[in-house]
């Protein structure tokens, strides 16, 4: 990475945000940092191709998809960026876009549906990104034992599990700080080799 | 309203294969426009964004086009030698000094 602070250059870093639809990613991300609009596209699904003609126009035909991002700014001239996957599947095409460069990811899991952070905990695994799971602990929530959950979740003894609550700064804070500890330290790097 | 794509007159891939990741960090070059170049308004307008080292998703969100397109332009303007990419993130899980810096970042929040 070329850096020049004397120019002002910034470095940027970028954290993922993922989990199901509802677990609370957005409101995560809105707890620590301030929230910016990003337009993006995807690509026209198979249902519209033959309705909308598009030969001879480009081989990639897409419409506009909104997202928001997280932006934290640091003294230090240090950018981070929190990205919070898409949930549909019509969205998969934006993953690899978000994951690439990205220091490692947040699943926000759900004890009342921990089935839905399996898509998540699938492609960071199969891409070599280094995750945690974050449990948010909802209200009306059953509460289990971190093991419990690494049981139902079929994760390896390495993986960090912390409780949190997604809605309060100083919860995100720690979440963030166990990301980042994980990923200095040597034992998230082992655990993304035995996946390969 | 503007279709989006048309600011690219159709196209969806940067030329010369460049690519531009989401925090690339871009720049305006202080080099003319060459003769041969007609920079739209769009184009125009990502030059005086980026007069200072800009991360490309700021970018994109401030100047309020898609990102396919903005990475288009981008295309553009570096092949003409008026816009740099200062800084690319590829392996920052091997980043010591990067992901220091984030913990103290974060821990001071």
């Amino acid at each position: 990475m070329d850096l020049n602070h004397s120019n002002g250059t910034p470095s940027t870093a970028k954290i993922l945000v993922s989990g199901g639809f509802g677990v609370g990613k957005t409101t995560l991300v809105g707890a620590i940092s301030e929230i910016r609009p990003l337009r993006t596209e995807e690509p026209m699904s198979d249902r519209s191709v033959g309705i909308d003609d598009t030969r001879g126009v480009s081989a990639k035909t897409t419409t506009t998809v909104a997202m928001d991002f997280g932006r934290i700014s640091f003294a230090s001239q240090l950018v981070l960026y929190l990205f919070g996957t898409p949930g549909q599947e019509r969205f998969w095409f934006m993953w690899d876009d978000l994951a690439i460069g990205a220091i490692g990811a947040v699943v926000l899991a759900d004890t009342r549906r921990v089935a839905d952070c399996f898509a998540s905990i699938d492609y960071f695994e199969s891409n070599g990104i280094p995750f945690i799971i974050a449990v948010n602990c909802f209200d009306a929530a059953p509460r289990f034992e971190p093991d419990d959950i690494r049981i139902a979740l079929s994760l390896g003894p390495g993986v960090p599990i912390v409780l949190c609550d997604a809605r309060e700064r100083d919860s995100v804070k720690q979440v963030l700080v166990s990301l980042v500890r994980y990923v200095m330290s040597d034992s998230s790097r082992t655990n993304q080799m035995s996946i390969g | 309203m503007v279709r989006p794509y048309a600011l690219t007159r159709g196209r969806t891939l940067p030329s010369g294969g460049a690519s531009f990741g989401l925090i690339d960090v871009v720049v305006a070059t202080s080099a003319r426009v060459p003769e041969h170049f007609r920079p739209g308004p769009e184009h125009r307008r990502i030059l005086s964004l980026c007069r200072r080292p800009t991360p490309i998703v700021d970018l994109t969100s401030e100047i309020d086009l898609p990102l396919g397109v903005v990475r288009v332009l981008l295309g553009d303007l570096t092949s003409e030698g008026l816009v740099r990419v200062l800084s690319t993130q590829k392996q920052p899980a091997n980043d010591q000094r990067l992901l220091r810096m984030v913990l103290d970042g974060l821990e001071s929040l």
